[in-house]
């Protein structure tokens, strides 16, 4: 009689389905799941013991870094932590600006999501649709904040400035002539927030697309349905959170029952899964797409009517405007004590999270007092899912890990941080 | 949504002899607890109904040995490393963040991944960035520093820039570790300012 064995295999470093520098050592009984050990790591760059050797402000941009497709949402939990340290406020209109950026996000990330999880499971045309909707949000980072997106738009205190009133524009190149470039700027003759009302009226039609490729399709269903199952009472015990624990049939959103900046006046609804499968997360992040879309239509009609700052008014937090500085003389020290020193945060310690994308994206930080943060504990979703993947994918086929991946919807900046 | 003062209210009244202090600041409340009776504290958190912290949102580590040390009338924690673990509890929207002080000499602790299975990869991470050890843990080993690496980067004594790089050595044909090359250097200085420093506050 021939001796059975268990195989071992190495998945990643370095695969295209791995969504980054995934290791995974299997053990394998034929084409069955036995043992999975993912090694993670590959990309730790230590951004906490980064932090706690720069004044505050100048770890924002750290943030972008994590989690690098839902980039203002990391920034979100970092300034509120900040924020709530100092005990200041940002002025209602911030409130709503970072809503509207951050539910922006959302959509660039789940259409990542989607392009990259319908690839991993053979949807390719998915990946062409989503890129295209993706790189019309990507000019909205660009005309607020001059970077498509590592942003550092968010500060304690507010955002960095207010919302452009004219988009940037396409000019004619040698492929596209004048006739396509006047069709591609249509939609760019007004404000930034004109632009985005304009990509709300079309992104619902746009899900629609997506849907009829993929919510009906016969492989799709094949591939997700049953696949990765996690009941509501494991998925607690994990620790998981954001579309993986509503997508056991939780409901919970911190938007909802801990509400930050303006979310509490907003209206939209939270979708919950019942089966706690692949296929329930992905139609949980569907919904989440058009939900979102909906809070920015509200954004949009309400930045639209109330104009007012969008930065805390406190000179030791926020520099003084440039007129300001050439006239007068305490502007300029300000500026300059604020560039160079930063301000000092009261001692203490404070934990703030924000619904991101993919989980809940909290900041702890501890102060001392001084110019720069004690301690930064990042508390990231994705490490968080990764760590039950052995539990997930234990007994189905190695093919099955793939659409676990990509439904726990990981990125490795933010879980080897 | 339950008020801190009626959490503290009964935690303390349930693990009087486990919990050393309670603090409230900015809306948070912190128990500061024994280290040697955290899994028991974990466990009445979890499951008494009044507390009901069904999730483990974060654990970390946490260095303490330079806290304050530019403004040496700070009150400093007599131990080196805390432990600190924040609670979640879906039934009743509350957060709790519970905090075990440890000795430097012995940085031991109880696991509490029985308690909550979340906790794996949070002890691995504070045991390879801290060293502090979790007694019980089912497999403690390094999480994300590189295979072999010595020492323990988050601790305040490791320097920013490490103790070795890594380059290719044509010689050898491999990569090889050397010490680092490059100097450290500090942008802007660390420093506290007195409370009310150039009217912050107002």
């Amino acid at each position: 009689m021939t001796e059975i064995r268990n195989y071992t295999m190495n998945f990643g470093p370095q695969h295209p389905a791995a969504h980054g520098v995934l290791r995974l050592v299997m053990e394998m009984d034929g084409e069955v799941i036995e043992r999975l050990d993912p090694h993670i790591g590959l990309l730790h760059r230590g951004t906490e013991k980064l932090a706690e050797d720069k004044p505050f402000n100048q770890s924002i941009g750290y943030m972008d870094r994590l989690d690098y497709v839902s980039m203002m949402c990391n920034e979100h939990g970092y300034v509120r932590a900040v924020e709530k340290l100092l005990g200041i406020e940002p002025p209602e209109r911030a409130q709503y600006i970072r809503v509207l950026f951050d539910e922006i996000t959302r959509i660039l990330n789940h259409l990542l999501w989607l392009g990259t999880h319908g690839l991993d499971l053979g949807a390719m045309t998915m990946f062409l649709y989503c890129f295209r909707e993706r790189e019309d949000l990507m000019d909205c980072y660009e005309a607020v904040s001059g970077a498509r997106m590592h942003a550092t738009y968010y500060r304690p205190g507010g955002v960095y400035r207010d919302l452009p009133n004219q988009m940037p524009q396409y000019e004619p190149t040698k492929i596209h002539g004048k006739k396509d470039v006047a069709r591609m700027n249509e939609s760019r003759q007004g404000s930034l927030l004109d632009f985005i009302w304009d990509f709300t009226e079309r992104f619902p039609g746009c899900v629609d697309d997506y849907e009829t490729l993929l919510t009906d399709n016969r492989i799709w269903k094949q591939r997700t349905v049953g696949i990765g199952v996690v009941t509501p009472e494991r998925a607690l015990q994990l620790g998981f959170s954001g579309v993986m624990v509503r997508g056991s049939g939780i409901e919970w959103d911190l938007r909802k029952k801990q509400p930050y900046a303006a979310y509490d006046r907003i209206d939209f609804d939270i979708p919950v899964g019942v089966t706690g499968d692949c296929y329930d997360r992905y139609l949980v992040r569907i919904e989440e797409m058009r939900q979102s879309n909906r809070i920015i239509r509200q954004c949009v009609r309400w930045l639209k009517q109330n104009p007012g700052p969008v930065m805390a008014e406190n000179r030791k937090i926020s520099p003084p405007s440039r007129g300001e500085m050439k006239g007068d003389m305490e502007s300029l020290i300000h500026h300059f004590k604020l560039f160079t020193e930063g301000y000092c945060v009261p001692e203490g310690e404070a934990y703030a999270a924000v619904e991101a994308p993919k989980g809940e994206f909290g900041c702890y930080i501890i102060s001392d007092g001084a110019n720069k943060p004690y301690r930064l504990k990042i508390r990231a979703p994705g490490f968080v899912h990764l760590s039950a993947i052995h539990e997930m994918c234990k007994g189905h086929m190695l093919a099955d890990v793939v659409a676990v991946i990509g439904t726990q919807d990981i990125v490795f900046g933010e879980i080897d941080r | 949504m339950a008020t801190n003062e009626v959490i503290a209210a009964r935690a303390t009244q349930l693990l009087e002899d486990a919990i050393v202090g309670t603090k409230e600041h900015r809306g948070e409340i912190t128990f500061e607890i024994d280290a040697s009776r955290v899994r028991k504290v974990c466990e009445s958190f979890r499951d008494n109904p009044s507390l009901q912290c069904e999730e483990l949102i974060d654990l970390c580590g946490v260095d303490y040995s330079t806290y304050g040390q530019e403004d040496p009338s700070l009150p400093r924690p007599s131990k080196r490393f805390a432990v600190v673990y924040h609670l979640l509890s879906i039934s009743h929207n509350h957060r709790v963040r519970l905090k075990a002080f440890i000795d430097e000499d012995a940085p031991v602790i109880d696991s509490v991944v029985d308690v909550w299975a979340s906790a794996n990869w949070f002890e691995r991470e504070a045991f390879d960035l801290f060293g502090i050890v979790f007694e019980g843990h089912p497999d403690l080993r390094r999480i994300l520093t590189d295979y072999g690496f010595i020492g323990h980067p988050f601790r305040k004594d490791f320097p920013l820039i490490g103790n070795v790089e890594m380059r290719y050595d044509p010689e050898k044909g491999r990569v090889v570790y050397q010490p680092v090359t490059i100097d450290a250097r500090t942008l802007v200085p660390r420093i506290i300012r007195e409370e009310g420093f150039g009217d912050r506050d107002s």
